[in-house]
């Protein structure tokens, strides 16, 4: 079995990787290029814990064919802090215990981000829709709902 | 075990290479669920024909490329009439990846698309045949030997209150159905002139309700015709058991959310 080499751009930086047939990117991102922010929940597009954006939509990396991403912007949770600073949704999920055990966090952070870059002033009911993709079993989902609130309202200030 | 994946410029290569042993991919929703699950199929086939992504009008239609995703669809000032049912459908990261030529293939409880695509009168234009499209009837009846859809070709209603779309799940916003109905009931001074009625998940694929359309034909769309089409809801349907509800309940609550999608459609 040939493998396929993907060059993908992943948080800003230029990637290589190999890709076995029907591999899917979760399997690239993690064991690939190390990226292990993405989690592995249910490998059949029903939990959101492997969303990633690919070129700004949120996309469930389980059930992405690995090399169709070849030339195109990946962006996970592990891109979103800068210079050892969090990124404010980051900040909101530690001010609002939005992260108990911590499993869907990456999925609801990138979720959440697609949404405040569409829609910088989301209402509650947006907020919902957004991450209605994602499960979380244990936080529960109003403190998650209140931090991509508070994020929001803090780029509004900001 | 996937050997191989193939990726060609045009459908129609795609579709030359095709084969028993092979199995297209178009948004990955369905097909990489069972590649990750050691799928059979030795070889994925693929396409990057932008033909695929076109939504085109035609008089008074509109031609949806199989490759549209659903979110696509809900935010296409032409489809305005489909957005709601393309915003039922999975959550926003499904949206941005399953198409309208997958969701005429998708097993139960999926497909939610095609009920609608179908009490519209949708047909299917298929990869490679010149001649006049097929009704979508009998695609989603011959599911696994039709070949690759290029298009499905979409009569969009008259007045927008021609058309109605209702899913029940257990989950909200996101959750599979229990069951889906969708309407198309055209009306001239009034009366309903060629109703179609067409439910989700009450049988292995999506079943036009045969009964419901006899009924509404040629009425007023009143309480006591609704009464009378919900009555006749399930004649002819063969509702599923599985995880989300038993054959039974789908039978019990099918005539319950018919009436309601009517009501709606009577008010609006």
């Amino acid at each position: 079995m040939a493998k396929t080499p993907v060059v993908f751009v992943l948080n800003g930086s230029e990637r290589a990787a190999f890709a076995a047939p029907g591999q899917n990117l979760l399997e690239l991102l993690r064991r690939g290029v190390g990226d292990l922010s993405p989690k592995y929940g249910c490998g059949q597009g029903t939990c959101g814990a492997c969303t990633v954006a690919i070129d700004g939509e949120t996309h469930l990396a389980c059930l992405t064919l690995a090399e169709s991403v070849a030339g195109r912007r990946v962006d996970t949770a592990a891109g979103l802090a800068s210079g050892g600073q969090l990124h404010p949704l980051q900040d909101a999920f530690m001010q609002t215990f939005a992260a108990q055990c911590g499993y869907c966090t990456p999925g609801m952070l990138i979720s959440a981000k697609a949404l405040l870059d569409r829609n910088p002033t989301p209402t509650r009911e947006d907020v919902v829709e957004a991450i209605s993709g994602n499960i979380c079993r244990c936080t529960g989902y109003e403190p998650i709902i209140e931090a991509i609130l508070v994020a929001a309202r803090g780029r509004e200030r900001a | 075990m996937i050997q191989s994946v193939e990726t060609h410029p045009t459908l129609a290569e795609a579709q030359r290479a095709m084969g028993s042993d092979a199995i297209f991919m178009a948004g990955g929703t369905l097909v990489m669920r069972d590649v990750n699950a050691g799928v059979p199929a030795r070889r994925i086939v693929r396409s990057t024909d932008p033909v695929l992504a076109h939504i085109r009008l035609s008089g008074d239609g509109v031609a949806i490329g199989a490759g549209v995703t659903m979110a696509m669809v809900a935010a296409h000032r032409d489809l305005t009439f489909l957005a709601p049912v393309a915003r039922a459908i999975g959550g926003p990261q499904i949206r941005n990846m399953a198409t309208v030529g997958g969701n005429l293939f998708a097993p139960h409880p999926y497909g939610d698309l095609a009920v609608a695509l179908l009490a519209l009168g949708a047909r299917v234009a298929l990869a490679g045949q010149s001649g006049a499209a097929r009704p979508l009837a009998d695609v989603v009846r011959d599911r696994g030997r039709v070949g690759l859809v290029a298009s499905v070709q979409v009569p969009r209603p008259q007045a927008p209150a021609d058309f109605g779309f209702l899913k029940a799940s257990r989950i909200k916003p996101k959750g599979v159905s229990v069951l889906s109905v969708a309407a198309h009931l055209p009306r001239q001074g009034g009366r309903i002139r060629g109703a179609r009625v067409v439910f989700g998940a009450m049988g292995p694929t999506p079943l036009q309700a045969i009964a419901v359309e006899r009924v509404l034909d040629g009425q007023n769309l009143d309480a006591a015709t609704i009464a009378r089409a919900a009555q006749v809801a399930v004649d002819g349907l063969d509702p599923p058991t599985d995880a989300l509800a038993t054959a039974w309940y789908r039978r019990e609550v099918a005539g319950v959310h018919l009436k309601r999608l009517l009501e709606r459609m009577a008010r609006s």
